[in-house]
């Protein structure tokens, strides 16, 4: 399949609106805008597109949900903030394609209704601030954004609102709370944002990669999008490659696409001649698979059928040297540093975890630590506000039920067995 | 006999309070404006100091408490005095197992500070990051805004002469 999504990026000079314009942008949105707003979102359900931000909700059924009292103000935001570490995919998009996600608001924002939006960008990505804040100086002088867009009466006001560092501001309610001027810090779930989101009004909130589908979607229609890859889960998909892989980088596939094609067709496949031993398949929210799963389609049902997670498609190949016990110990610092406090169990429980398997990889474990971890990760599954706790147990009980022989190697020779052979 | 301590009164510049003006017409309220203006503040000051966060709350009509909890929650904010450089170098997944974890014991090193610490001279600051995006390139950092990806020893040395 020839790159859709990615198609402009290696133009020179695709961040601006004259290529953007002699490429064919924003012709979308002009076929949008002979739409009613109804079209447009039925047109969305039907395609069958699945947010690619990491939980996979139909976009359609989404936006359905938003509230339809006329007198609320409603608000679209997009989520910019990209950091599960292996996910890179949003990156080149933002840099490279502004007014393709822009465009893909307009749409969005005529289907839903929206007159407000805003770009929550993280702060780890200053050149890609550059080039939105030109690119939407841009959409505004030439009347693709603002009041009275394309002479068609829908208004839609669009900024970015530049995060600061927090992992946990990419959860929906806690971005909510960061553009709202505070510590991002989830909300308790319901209302929905659908119903009370940012400013207390209805808010849809959608990734970078999902809304730069829309355009995609409408240009091409439905029924072509929809028979892209399996039809639970269809569409092109950006996946970030990384980790021991010969060419590491963001591939675009049809969902579906085996994992064993990723790793070795496009990423040339491991270094040295190594072997395999294990991937993540998602992001580190989401649980290892191995080898044996290499046949496995890169979509959301085939990967939970494998018992893992399709996540954001970060997927990180690890070889035969790689320590799993360091991995999942280098995850629990990320994620008991990222939780936000609010809950116990996140709160305390990454903590312990990262003890735990501190001494296990430093080879002062004891078996009964291995029960210990299972037992800890059993009292934050499903205990808390957000799921970022949910995300924080994946590298403990992935590995453990693939790795278990390497924890217990550890153990028994009282250190690390990869230690000086580990290639990082 | 009591004699004033001269407290330091924090200004910030006519271009910065216009921009804080333009920030102002983005969002329908106050509070919102807080990250955009504490990003700004930061700009001028080079780090968000009590004085500098008690004027941003002044500035904006917004509770002392309020902005000194919300500036510390975020990585970025930096309530400590900084170097002139940030060196933010990722050592999650994808760049510890690209030899991160060497590279910044060697920069510690290097710099003889160590991690999150600032040169005498004050010229960089050294802070491990948690991943920023450039896993096809690890180990990879930004220093202050460049991006900087396959890093090696030598690279180090070669980009941190840029920065005077
Ligand atoms: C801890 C945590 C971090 C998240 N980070 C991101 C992120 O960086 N980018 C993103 O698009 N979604 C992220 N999400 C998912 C969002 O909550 C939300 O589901 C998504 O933005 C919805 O957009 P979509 O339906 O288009 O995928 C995160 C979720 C959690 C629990
Ligand atoms: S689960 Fe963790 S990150 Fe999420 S709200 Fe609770 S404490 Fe915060
Ligand atoms: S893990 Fe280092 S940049 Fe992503």
């Amino acid at each position: 399949m020839e790159p859709l999504l990615l198609k402009r990026i290696q133009i020179p000079g695709s961040e601006t609106l004259a290529v953007y314009l002699r490429e064919g942008g924003y012709q979308a949105l002009r076929k949008a805008l002979e739409m009613a707003p109804d079209q447009v979102l039925e047109e969305v359900k039907r395609s069958g597109l699945r947010g690619r931000g990491g939980a996979g909700f139909p976009t359609g059924m989404k936006w359905g949900f938003t509230s339809k009292d006329p007198k609320r103000p409603k608000y679209l935001l997009c989520n910019a903030d990209e950091g599960e570490p292996g996910t890179f995919k949003d990156r080149p998009l933002l840099e490279k394609d502004p007014h393709a996600l822009i465009e893909g608001m307009v749409i969005s924002a005529h289907a839903i209704g929206a007159e407000y939006g805003y770009i929550y960008l993280r702060a780890e990505y200053p050149y890609a601030s550059q080039v939105l804040e030109r690119a939407l100086a841009e959409a505004y002088e030439q009347g693709f954004l603002g009041g009275n867009i394309l002479g068609k009466g829908l208004h839609f006001d669009l900024h970015l609102h530049m995060g600061a560092g927090a992992y946990i501001c990419g959860e929906e309610t806690a971005l909510i709370e960061s553009i709202e001027g505070k510590r991002g810090e989830p909300r308790i779930k319901p209302p929905f944002p659908a119903n009370v989101g940012v400013f207390g009004m209805p808010t849809v909130v959608n990734n970078v990669e999902t809304l730069v589908c829309v355009p995609l979607i409408i240009e091409r229609g439905a029924d072509w999008f929809a028979a892209v890859g399996p039809k639970e889960s269809p569409g092109p998909k950006i996946f970030s490659l990384s980790g021991h892989v010969v060419r590491p980088g963001n591939y675009e596939l049809p969902m579906g696409t085996p994992i064993r094609a990723l790793m070795y067709d496009c990423g040339g496949g491991i270094p040295q001649g190594r072997r395999l031993k294990a991937v993540i398949p998602g992001g580190p929210s989401t649980p290892v698979l191995t080898e044996a799963h290499l046949d496995v389609g890169l979509d959301f049902g085939s990967i939970q059928a494998a018992g893992s997670m399709l996540g954001c498609g970060a997927v990180i190949v690890m070889d035969e040297t790689t320590c799993m016990v360091r991995v999942a110990h280098r995850l629990l610092k990320f994620f008991h540093h990222e939780s936000c406090g609010k809950c116990t169990p996140c709160r305390e429980g990454t903590g312990w975890l990262e003890q735990v398997l501190d001494r296990i990889e430093e080879g002062r474990g004891r078996m009964e630590d291995l029960d210990l971890l299972l037992d800890v990760s059993d009292n934050i599954r499903g205990k808390t506000v957000c799921a970022l706790a949910d995300g924080a147990v994946s590298p403990v009980t992935g590995t453990l039920k693939y790795f278990r022989e390497e924890y217990e190697a550890h153990i028994r020779g009282g250190r690390c067995p990869f230690r000086g052979k580990v290639s990082g | 006999m009591n004699q004033e301590v001269p407290t330091k009164t924090v200004t910030f510049s006519e271009t910065m309070l216009r921009q804080v003006e333009e920030v102002c017409q983005r969002y329908p309220t106050r509070m919102a404006t807080l990250l955009p203006v504490l990003h700004l503040a930061q700009e001028e000051h080079g780090w968000l100091s009590g004085e500098v966060l008690d004027a941003v709350a002044d500035l904006l009509g917004l509770p002392r408490a309020h902005v000194r909890s919300t500036a510390s929650f975020y990585l970025f904010f930096r309530t400590t005095p900084q170097g002139r450089h940030l060196i933010m170098l990722c050592d999650n997944l994808t760049c510890m197992l690209h030899g991160a974890e060497s590279l910044l014991e060697y920069l510690s090193r290097k710099l003889d500070i160590p991690k999150g610490g600032t040169t005498p001279d004050g010229r960089f600051t050294l802070i491990p990051m948690e991943c920023i995006g450039g896993c096809d390139t690890p180990p990879a950092m930004l220093v202050d805004k460049d991006f900087h990806g396959n890093l090696t020893p030598e690279l180090v040395d070669e980009i941190l002469k840029k920065y005077a």
